[in-house]
């Protein structure tokens, strides 16, 4: 009975302190932020149906000028560098452009980039954002094109090519032996900053953190140079799921064998148990 | 009978331990093995389309160096130790001294393959002819794919060869 | 020279050689410890287990980190954790073990202190263990700085510059540990060969001192009962074992000690696998960066009530610059234990916590307060926090100028 107080105390100090300096601590230093918001509220929704031929035609005369369709095999009409040291930035290839974005953020995106991007802290009218603002198109060419980039692919993209075309641009993979289209000397001088790379990031930053950050970066790191890209929840997910299948390959191994483990050990105390009471009977 | 009891949980508790500790030693055995990165470094594909009548050319497979020499068709042929592949006839070798592991270089005009370490001698289909090698150069495990050969991989060829030897 | 005959076996020959049943007995059957223990008396076997862990683990480890600058963080959070087979295993169990080590560490030293274990003719088992306390510091320090993450770059950035403090040659000491200006590849290179030679060699020698200076005072027991060995072990060997207070270190206590341990690796196990955040801080999974500090950095939650102390004192005093007195204060809080066992005045009371009056105050305010700081180490050093550290640590080093008063004072008590 006194050995069952005793444990009861020490596990009494043993969780407050861990309380305080995991829980507790982690809610001093992060506060509660909005929940990742995939509506993108403040984008004015994309009412009408488009028009898919008419997307094409669209598509045709605006776009493949920069950007590369490479599912339909369109290159892109620069290589990499080229094309960052035009634009600064290598433009994104569209063949999942409207699977993996949302499409009311890819209509605010075509009309005002900037504003979608959540980037007006770093671009303006002294230094231009590199994809050019489409407002002198009708709504329904907007829907136009967005509803031609929905229809260029059907077959859904894998979790490593949303993360090629919605994060490839700017970050690297190092443990995936993939290295970012844009190199790092052309992304300080487009955003200020160097991309970091993302092969650790899961373990760093926890998917918990990246959702809500991904979603809306500005909104949890004040004055960051990444854009807000506007995936749809599902391909954030893929995104997340890449990241940790590159950085955390072990977790379905290490989350298995946790389970032997611990297992083994309960085995080995029970034995350990029934042992112990046979050699204190003797002596106690 | 108390005593009986008493060894039996005294030998479970061994026994568990035991288990634990084979099991701890197995996984660490695996720690020690090859990495990943090492094992498939170990398969190296060579083009030999390129080189000429008479012409050994060295690779480098599993950090050791191989030789890759097309038969001139004066030179005799070996049906034991040839790679063909089309009308090409080819020694595919381990260049590595079956003495003490020098690397013997190749000699066009004598036709061999000679080590400065101790006057080793091998034929064009590297044969031990003269000096204190033991055996013959070895053959790597290949594959032919098409005018490559794949080091590391045993394909059908290889095991034809190795066959013939045995 | 011993007479040597015709062996009867292989026990027998070795016994002729190296006297291995007297070795036996007097380490194992015969070595008595008191039969009226609770579990917190597992702990020093508990111990000896975890640095096993750590022993084994370290070495695989070793056999794939690189001790440079450019390679380190790839080999450990790359080649280790990805490619080598179990290498997040033996990480994960590093890890977890050394944050496992300091909890257990705590608690062997509170049941020490509350059982009055270190007075008494058991003043070199508690010098002893608190040298091993630093060596373990040491060690743990030296090896967060390994994997070359964000928060081992800065920890060394931070807790090196500590030593500019020191009167005249502060400066020239930081350069002189780091080996650079900086923290750079000499310090890494420097620290990777004191976590994995000397101080595992200091620590091993400790160990054992500390061990065989456990034998002529023998352990301690629950109520601080002067126990005669001689007479209870006699007792034990005529087989009235029930009678006798005492029982031998193998099989008796021991058995009670793998129940102990089986216990805390099932948990171990547990922390490795599921739960090794507070041992493992994400944020060291972020490469090294010397150009940008971590929006919060903070020490291993060992470490934070130290590090209060030496943050507590965050303003001026008396014309004292604030960050002398705080890292005079660290300096005191890191070695007032060492001398415990001098403050306390009342040398001849041994008994546990609860039955002495004042004592008993003096432990659990300690406790707590060791708690608070720990706590306040880690949250941001703002607003009323500061407030909190501040006079957590006043309250810290008030008990130890309190110690020798409040046992004095027992001490007559004692006497009437």
């Amino acid at each position: 009975m006194r050995e069952l107080k005793i444990l009861a105390i020490v596990i009494f100090f043993t969780a407050v302190t861990y309380w305080g300096v995991e829980p507790y601590a982690h809610s001093q230093m992060h506060p509660h932020v909005a929940p990742a918001d995939f509506n993108f509220k403040d984008i004015q929704p994309l009412a009408l149906n488009g028009n898919n031929e008419n997307g094409k035609t669209l598509v045709e005369a605006n776009c493949i000028a920069c950007h590369s369709i490479k599912s339909l095999g369109l290159e892109a009409p620069m290589s990499n560098d080229d094309a960052a040291s035009a634009y600064g930035v290598v433009p994104p290839d569209l063949s999942h452009a409207g699977v993996i974005y949302d499409k009311n953020y890819l209509a605010g995106f075509l009309k005002d980039p900037v504003n979608a991007t959540k980037l007006s802290h770093k671009f303006g009218d002294t230094k231009p954002y590199a994809m050019p603002s489409y407002s002198f198109l009708s709504d329904q060419e907007i829907a136009d094109i967005v509803a031609y980039l929905k229809n260029v692919v059907a077959t859904k993209p894998t979790d490593k090519m949303v993360f090629e075309e919605a994060c490839g641009r700017c970050h690297s993979m190092k443990y995936d032996s993939f290295k970012a289209q844009t190199s790092s000397t052309f992304m300080k001088n487009y955003l200020g900053a160097e991309a970091p790379d993302l092969s650790m990031m899961i373990r760093s930053k926890k998917a918990e953190y990246l959702t809500p950050f991904i979603n809306e970066p500005l909104k949890m790191v004040e004055g960051i140079a990444m854009p807000r890209v506007g995936l749809t929840a599902a391909s954030q997910e893929q995104v997340i799921a890449y990241m940790e299948n590159v950085g955390d390959r072990k977790k379905a191994e290490r989350e298995d064998l946790g389970l032997k483990l611990i297992g083994f050990m309960a085995i080995f105390t029970l034995i350990a148990y029934a042992w112990k009471v046979r050699i204190w009977k003797e002596v106690a | 009978m108390a005593q009986t009891r008493r060894d039996f949980i005294g030998m479970a508790l061994g026994g568990i331990t035991a288990v634990g500790g084979v099991c701890t030693l197995g996984a660490m055995k695996k720690s020690w093995d090859p990495l990943p990165s090492v094992q498939s470094a170990g398969f190296v594909t060579v083009d030999v389309s390129t080189i000429q009548e008479g012409e050994a050319r060295s690779f480098q497979w599993r950090g050791k160096p191989i030789f890759v020499l097309r038969k001139s068709a004066d030179t005799p042929k070996n049906a034991k130790r040839d790679v063909v592949i089309g009308e090409k006839v080819f020694t595919l070798v381990i260049g590595l001294c079956t003495h003490l592991g020098c690397i013997p270089s190749y000699d066009a005009k004598q036709k061999s393959f000679i080590c400065a370490c101790h006057g080793g001698v091998f034929d064009a289909s590297g044969i031990n002819t003269f000096g204190p090698p033991p055996r013959p150069l070895d053959i790597p495990p290949f594959k032919i794919a098409g005018e490559s050969l794949v080091l590391g991989e045993e394909g059908e060829e290889y095991k034809k060869l190795t066959a013939k030897k045995a | 020279m011993a007479e040597i005959r015709k062996s009867e076996g292989l026990i027998d020959w070795l016994d002729q050689r190296l006297a291995v049943k007297a070795f036996m007995r007097v380490m194992m059957t015969e070595y008595w410890i008191p039969k009226n223990i609770n579990f917190l008396w597992a702990m020093g076997v508990v111990l000896v287990v975890l640095f096993g862990v750590l022993l084994v683990t370290g070495l695989l480890l070793l056999m794939y980190y690189k001790p440079d600058i450019n390679l380190a963080f790839d080999s450990v959070n790359y080649t280790i954790m990805q490619e080598v087979e179990y290498g997040w295993l033996w990480r994960h169990m590093h890890g977890v073990a050394a944050s496992a080590t300091f909890l257990i560490i705590y608690i062997h030293l509170f049941t020490g202190i509350y059982y009055g274990s270190y007075k008494k003719g058991r003043e070199m088992i508690w010098i002893t263990g608190m040298v091993l306390f630093i060596a373990f510091s040491a060690e743990a320090f030296s090896g967060y700085m390994l994997p070359w993450g964000q928060m081992s770059y800065w920890a060394a950035q931070v807790i090196t510059n500590l030593f500019s403090g020191i009167p005249v040659i502060g400066d020239d000491v930081v350069i002189w540990i780091r080996g650079d200006y900086v923290v750079a590849d000499a310090t890494l290179t420097r620290f990777f060969m004191l976590h994995v030679v000397l101080l595992p060699l200091v620590i091993i020698v400790v160990i054992a001192v500390h061990f065989y200076s456990l034998r002529f005072p023998h352990v301690n027991n629950q109520d601080s009962e002067e126990l005669n060995f001689d007479v209870e072990a006699k007792k034990f060997l005529d087989g009235r074992k029930k009678e006798s207070k005492v029982v031998p270190f193998w099989p008796v206590f021991l058995s009670k000690d793998f129940f102990v341990v089986g216990a805390f690796m099932t948990f171990f196990f547990l922390l490795c696998c599921y739960h090794f955040d507070f041992a493992m801080d994400p944020i060291n999974f972020e490469p090294a960066n010397s150009m940008k500090t971590p929006a919060h950095i903070y020490p291993e939650w060992y470490f934070l009530w130290n590090y209060e102390v030496l943050r507590g004192f965050f303003f001026d005093i008396a014309g004292i610059a604030a960050m002398d007195i705080g890292l005079i204060a660290f300096v005191i809080a890191n070695i007032v234990f060492m001398v415990l066992p001098f403050l306390d005045r009342n040398p001849m009371n041994t008994a546990p916590a609860h039955k002495r009056p004042l004592f008993k105050y003096w432990f659990w305010i300690l406790v707590v307060d060791m708690i608070v700081l720990t706590v306040y180490g880690k949250l941001p050093p703002t607003g009323v926090n500061a407030w909190v550290g501040f006079f957590a640590a006043i309250i810290f080093l008030g008990l130890f100028i309190a110690l020798p008063f409040i046992t004095k004072h027992e001490a007559k008590g004692d006497v009437q």
